[in-house]
């Protein structure tokens, strides 16, 4: 398996005081679904988005296609590296007042230039191409509505339409289930299982429930106060792992501790 | 222990209200303002108000008068609103913390906007007559300063309560800044920014008023010119004119707003 | 599936007969987007038509931008006093303040009582409806013509401008007010109707002080309007202070230095009250 994405003791501090990563350093494959848990506040956030240098990491280096992504200076390169990380989010972040065909076609605008972008000109092949991601995501039939009108599920597909027809190599998912209901929740990330094995794109997510990461991932990253204190198998994640990510979070533990053991040994 | 507590709430109710009353009557003596005279002009002016000022007579004859200044009134409200707005536009983007190209440009255009906003319209108006007497341009340019303050102001907090998540998501897909403002930020915003220009109109109609009795211009000469006059019934039917159409473009935002969300 | 595919291939034409030629549409045109697009192109179309009705009474526009930058330059980079001293220039400006002060306290009284009625959730719709529309009637004359009427019968000075002036105020609180208590929560009213409580007891237990805040904070925002509005009235209106002094600068001195001066000393409370009313804000909203 190749490396596609190298985190070398990475730090990040907004200030003095607020120290969001300290010493990161792991390592991802090419089309691997790596799953990184934590308490809210731990810092999951700021590390996926010291990757495609939405946040500067203070200091170390982030290896991503062999090349050192905090060296980069030049604005057009930046944008180059951006169009070949997607991203998701909690809140979506879609244009709600635009169509859903018109928000999946935003994830081209990374390879136009300033007029063509702000005008909003596609080709044909991109409209064609989105239609088809869209189909695959079924929200055909949703394509010219306004996203306003759209149930939170809908919303994320439509946000994982927008980043896919990016063509990236790497999927960038800031908590994509927490604010979806439990089955609007399974569809997301079938939907991110699906894209990773069968497209071969590397997905990062973000999860805040434990369940759903050792479920889905074929990797566990666990970050406790900007460390990482768990890298591994997500069936070798013990009760003690556990207890050093969310530290005494009682609330994550009780919702943890049920049967750990027994949703690793699903898998 | 909760009694303690309850005194102690009394106590600094007791208290500020005091202070309220010191102030007031600190106000009061500063500008000579008498309660009871107060008091007894009110039951006076309703009196008059009710003998006097209403159109009656001849005044008609003065409303192809009165509604050509009107018009006059209304079109440099609209004309002044629009054209501030696309300077506001400008400013918001530059200033708004998501869309700011870099710190000294938006302290810069923050800045310049609280100095127009926070210099009344009427202030403007005095300052513009030296250089455009008493023609239609004092009146719009002394409101297109202001609103160009208030809606640099109210168009920043706008883009800056409506943009952050989109603008966020389109930075992460590589677009360069014109797209993020024309595909996400305008789009986002549009109706709101539409909406505050419209209130910006109706504001504007009763500052003309204000602006054309200071400067010579408009429908506040006229009505300045019938009340000096002392021709009330005309006066009255300024007023009138003005109440009409002010309601009206309310009714018409209310509408348009509704239309556009 | 059938259904799919005709839907995919209708997508695919632009709903148009011909077949992977025509340009795919990006959206449907939407009311919204036709109400967006009319009003701008009505506000687009309007505005030519002042420009080209404009009484310009032979001014050069050039001209007098040229000349208003110069003015400009003069009033802010050449303050100077001519005719009074600065502490009578500070006494006016007090002047000026307390006819804000006294016009936001006569509004805030009088506009809490109206505020309750004018609550739907509190009073009744109709009793509702008639303040709010009285409100908006008392708004929709402009504060110069309700100070310029009293006066008639008052006389020219403070009486009028703080009758005129607080009409304005009443009627914009009252509505920001009443929209107050409306944000609050129906539960809560009801759960004390539950208990027996009085409507007065409602009022001032529960009510008055779950939007203390808020009221507070459209109390100063309003204060912050009406030392804008009683500079004003004193400039037009006869109502003293330092608005008067301006309006004597501009049309009987023709001295801008002293302007400058004047504009200097109101930019400074006016920006003074609006940070002072940014920070309340911010309070309430935490
Ligand atoms: N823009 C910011 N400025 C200052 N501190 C921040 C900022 N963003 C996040 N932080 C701080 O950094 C830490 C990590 O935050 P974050 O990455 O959002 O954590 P998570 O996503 O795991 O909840 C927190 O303590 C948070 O308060
Ligand atoms: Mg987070």
């Amino acid at each position: 398996m190749k490396t596609l994405l190298q985190f070398k003791n990475v730090s990040k501090h907004y200030d003095k005081k607020t120290v969001a990563l300290s010493d990161v350093s792991f390592s991802v494959n090419e089309g691997e679904l790596v799953s990184i848990i934590g308490p809210s506040g731990a810092g999951k956030s700021t590390l996926l988005r010291c990757i495609n240098r939405l946040i500067d990491a203070t200091s170390g280096e982030i290896i991503f296609e062999d090349k050192d992504v905090l060296q980069i200076k030049n604005k057009s390169k930046m944008r180059a590296l951006r169009t070949k990380i997607g991203m998701i989010f909690q809140n979506y972040n879609l244009v709600e007042r635009l169509s859903v065909f018109e928000n999946v076609l935003h994830g081209r605008l990374g390879y136009k230039s300033a007029l063509v972008g702000a005008l909003g000109f596609y080709s044909e092949e991109e409209k064609q191409q989105a239609i088809k991601i869209l189909q695959s995501l079924g929200l055909d039939e949703q394509i010219y509505k306004r996203c306003d009108q759209l149930s939170g599920g809908q919303k994320q597909r439509v946000g994982i339409a927008r980043a896919l027809i990016q063509e990236p190599r790497v999927l960038l998912a800031d908590e994509p289930i927490a604010s979806l209901d439990p089955s609007s929740s399974k569809v997301i990330m079938d939907q991110l299982k699906k894209i990773c094995s069968t497209l071969g794109i590397t997905v990062l997510v973000n999860l805040h429930q434990l369940d759903v990461a050792l479920n889905y991932s074929d990797r566990v990253i666990g970050i406790s106060k900007g460390r990482v204190v768990y890298d591994g198998d997500p069936a070798s994640l013990t009760d003690d792992h556990i207890q050093q990510i969310y530290g005494s979070d009682r609330e994550a533990l009780n919702l943890v501790v049920r049967e750990p053991k027994e949703v690793a040994q699903k898998i | 222990m909760k009694i303690n507590f309850l005194m102690k709430k009394r106590l600094y109710f007791l208290a500020i209200f005091l202070v309220l009353v010191v102030i007031s009557i600190g106000s009061m003596s500063m500008t000579q303002f008498s309660i009871a005279k107060c008091f007894a002009s009110i039951p006076k002016a309703i009196q008059w108000g009710f003998g006097n000022f209403y159109p009656a007579g001849d005044s008609f004859a003065r409303l192809p008068e009165i509604l050509l200044k009107l018009q006059e009134t209304l079109l440099i409200s609209i004309a002044a609103a629009s054209v501030a707005a696309i300077f506001a536009l400008f400013f918001a983007l530059m200033g708004s913390r998501i869309t700011k190209v870099n710190n000294f440009l938006a302290t810069l255009s923050r800045f310049i906007a609280n100095v127009f906003r926070n210099i009344d319209v009427s202030i403007w108006a005095l300052v513009l007559l030296f250089s455009f007497g008493q023609s239609s341009l004092t009146g719009y340019f002394a409101l297109f300063v202001a609103s160009f303050g208030f809606l640099t102001r109210a168009f920043m907090e706008t883009i800056d309560e409506v943009g952050s998540d989109t603008a966020e998501a389109l930075r992460a897909t590589g677009a360069n800044y014109f797209s993020i403002v024309f595909q996400a930020i305008i789009p986002m915003s549009v109706s709101q920014l539409i909406s505050w220009v419209l209130f910006m109109i109706e504001t504007n109609i009763r500052a003309a008023t204000l602006v054309g009795i200071l400067t010579g211009s408009g429908i506040g000469f006229l009505f300045d010119l019938y009340y000096k006059k002392m021709d009330y019934h005309a006066s009255s039917l300024v007023v009138l004119s003005l109440v009409v159409s002010i309601l009206l473009i309310e009714q018409i935002s209310n509408y348009v707003r509704r239309a556009m969300l | 599936m059938a259904v799919d595919n005709q839907a995919r291939s209708t997508l695919i034409n632009g709903g148009g007969p011909s077949f992977q030629k025509e340009r795919i549409k990006l959206r449907l045109m939407s009311k919204s987007r036709l109400a967006i697009r009319l009003t701008m192109l009505a506000l687009a179309i309007l505005t030519v038509v002042g420009f080209l009705t404009f009484d310009y009474r032979d001014v050069h526009l050039l001209k007098g931008i040229m000349s208003t930058f110069a003015n400009f330059k003069t009033i802010f980079a050449q303050p100077q006093l001519a005719h009074f001293s600065l502490s009578e220039a500070i006494y006016q400006l007090l002047v000026t303040l307390s006819l804000g002060v006294l016009t936001t306290l006569i509004g805030a009284i009088i506009a809490l009582f109206l505020g309750i009625f004018a609550a739907e959730n509190l009073s009744n719709k109709k009793v509702s409806n008639v303040i709010k529309g009285f409100v908006a009637l008392i708004r929709a004359v402009p504060t110069v013509l309700w100070v310029l009427i009293f006066a008639v019968s008052a006389g020219l000075g403070s009486v009028a401008a703080v009758i005129g002036m607080s009409f304005h105020s009443i009627s914009y609180l009252t509505k920001a007010y009443s929209e107050s208590f409306e944000e609050l929560d129906a539960g809560t009213i009801e759960a004390l109707e539950g208990c027996g409580a009085s409507w007065w007891q409602i009022v001032c237990q529960a009510v008055l002080p779950s939007s203390l805040t808020s009221l507070i904070s459209w109390t100063f925002i309003r204060f912050e309007i009406n030392f804008g509005v009683s500079v004003a009235m004193g400039a037009a209106a006869g109502a003293g202070g330092i608005g008067y002094d301006m309006f004597m600068d501009s049309a009987f001195y023709y001295n801008l230095h002293e302007m400058g001066v004047i504009t200097y000393l109101i930019l400074v409370v006016a920006m003074l009250l609006e940070f002072m009313s940014l920070k309340i804000k911010n309070k309430v909203r935490s």
